[in-house]
């Protein structure tokens, strides 16, 4: 019998309406696992113990008058970067170490009219800025495979969580491969969502051209129970896209025969390590055995998506930081962290009068071509896999120091950013000392119910999500 | 590519130290050297892409609805006076 914090969603929910046990139990299980862990692995920034409670206690009553909403009772954590009125949220990062929010984001009042319970808010690399969980000013997030490695970033802190039972599943967010990076390296499942699915309204902006609000779960099926209710229009955003009303669990069930599966070469060199191969190789083997029709397509932009991505991404950031002067809220501009500051001033740069033709048009062109790329293989492909880090885990400290070698680590996932297609991660078996190794499944915009199908039918089928780290 | 360290911190209204000038003068020419590899790249008549989703002149009804209050929209900030916020003066 499990332990109520290992529980998914699905079977939190069941256990709830069938009054095996109550929603204070189930988030006491989730404290309880926080306090004895987090000390060491530094998933959580704030800890809302009292107000959780107090929440599930409510839960409780609803549920015992026979009331039943899709989240009703279950303990979720977010991200430190999603705004929560009356809690704490501080990006990771010092500027805003006090900053109390006096709303909620959309995507936190859409989880709490489903009736989830909100028990903590995640450590994260500061603003979102890195692939490692280091650049946090709360100190890093460590691996729970092994804590001399980084659990990958930015979203740190929220895979950390879901992928050490510390609560059901966790949100994040996704600029470049913060989502999916971190589940590969957590063994969790981790969707970044088409752009414009869910509302960016009062979340922390990174890049507001390429940042997608996901989450991390244990399985593809809850992964698909949470889309259900964050995806959605929103005035507060308007670059939300029009609903379309559709039920992601749909196709869970379904089998992936004769589905046309494509794999990037660009994708899968020489850069990638053997052990991240072998896994990818295996993962095929997988999709075709079960009836996928295995085709090799070209993406010949691939190579250019990473400097694009830092031309794009650090000018958006440089203009999103701009707002802090530390007068209306925060502290002012010598509280950035390193990080932050190289972005600002890269950005600050390639926006720069002189300069702005040559790096940001220019990457804005290589854009279109990187979006064309995709949209022409999605004319003989119904999706795509690929690997999702050239590498596994690498150990803490170990490019800290070197920006761009840092940076390199999100080559196979800023694409799907560029080209604001959807994304899922999934759990893909481990390298020889027991490092998660992950494969993502990517489609063209909207097409998360397929994405879902087959990762469901991979997920059945190989179990890797199963393993749990040894705390 | 060299990057005018003091220009770009002054356009960025960051205060940098010597040893910081000196450190992410390095750091940022490295990773400007590494992104002008798309100056490899042919993109005459290449139009650019801002935003991904299509939409265009997205619009709504211009109403007045419930918003956060004065106390609350002072409620973070260490610089307040006559529950206004209070800003250092811009002209001599």
């Amino acid at each position: 019998m499990k332990n109520l914090n290992e529980l998914t969603i699905k079977e939190a929910k069941a256990g709830l309406k069938a009054k095996e046990f109550t929603s204070v139990e189930l988030t006491k299980a989730c404290l309880e696992q926080i306090i004895k862990h987090n000390q060491r692995l530094n998933a959580f920034i704030t800890i809302v113990e009292k107000e959780a409670l107090e929440q599930a206690a409510k839960a409780d009553l609803l549920i015992s008058s026979g009331q039943d909403l899709p989240l009703l009772g279950i303990p979720l954590a977010l991200k430190d970067l999603f705004s929560t009125k009356g809690i704490k949220t501080t990006a990771a990062s010092n500027v805003l170490r006090n900053y109390i929010p006096t709303y909620d984001a959309t995507v936190v009042k859409k989880l709490k009219a489903a009736g989830a319970i909100i028990i903590g808010k995640t450590n994260l690399d500061a603003w979102a800025h890195g692939s490692s969980g280091e650049n946090s000013d709360f100190g890093p997030t460590k691996n729970p495979w092994n804590i001399d490695y980084v659990p990958g970033g930015s979203s740190s802190g929220s895979a950390v969580s879901v992928a050490s039972n510390m609560c059901l599943a966790a949100t994040g967010t996704d600029t470049g491969g913060s989502i999916r990076l971190p589940a590969c390296f957590n063994n969790v499942v981790g969707l970044k969502p088409t752009y414009g699915r869910v509302s960016r309204y009062g979340i922390v902006a990174m890049a507001s051209s390429l940042d997608s609000i996901g989450h991390f779960t244990k399985t593809v099926e809850d992964s698909a129970l949470l889309f259900n209710i964050t995806a959605g229009s929103d005035e507060m955003d308007s670059t939300t896209l029009p609903a379309i009303p559709e039920d992601f669990t749909q196709d869970l069930e379904k089998s992936i025969k004769g589905i046309k599966i494509g794999i990037p070469k660009e994708f899968v060199t020489k850069d990638i390590d053997r052990e991240v191969k072998s896994a990818f190789e295996k993962s095929v083997k997988v999709l075709k055995d079960m009836g996928a029709e295995i085709i090799e397509v070209s993406l010949p932009y691939t190579e250019y998506g990473t400097a694009a991505y830092y031309i794009i991404q650090p000018s958006e950031v440089s203009s999103n930081l701009a707002r802090y002067d530390g007068i209306r809220y925060g502290k002012g501009r010598g509280s950035f962290g390193d990080e932050a500051r190289r972005r600002i001033m890269l950005g600050t740069f390639t926006l720069s009068s002189g300069y702005y033709d040559a790096y940001y048009k220019k990457a804005m062109q290589v854009r279109t071509l990187i979006k064309k790329d995709f949209d022409d293989a999605f004319k003989k492909i119904d999706a795509l896999i690929s690997p999702v880090c050239p590498t596994i885990p690498w150990k803490l400290g170990e490019k800290i120091n070197d920006p761009l070698k840092m940076y390199l680590s999100d080559v196979l996932t800023v694409t799907a950013n560029i080209a604001g297609i959807p994304g899922l991660s999934v759990p893909a078996g481990f390298s020889n000392n027991k490092l998660p190794i992950g494969i993502q499944i990517m489609g063209k915009q909207l097409s998360e119910k397929l994405l879902f199908q087959i990762g469901s039918a991979f997920e059945k089928q190989t179990n890797y999500y199963k393993e749990k780290p040894n705390l | 590519m060299k990057i005018d360290i003091n220009h770009v911190a002054k356009l960025a209204n960051l205060q940098l130290n010597p040893q910081e000038k000196e450190k992410f003068e390095k750091q940022l020419s490295e990773t400007l050297a590494y992104v002008g590899k798309l100056s490899e790249i042919d993109t005459k008549g290449v139009e650019t892409t801002s935003q991904v989703t299509g939409l265009e002149n997205v619009i709504r009804v211009d109403e007045i609805k419930p918003s956060i209050t004065q106390e609350e929209a002072l409620s973070n900030t260490s610089s307040e006076h006559n529950g206004m916020f209070k800003v250092k003066a811009i002209l001599e």
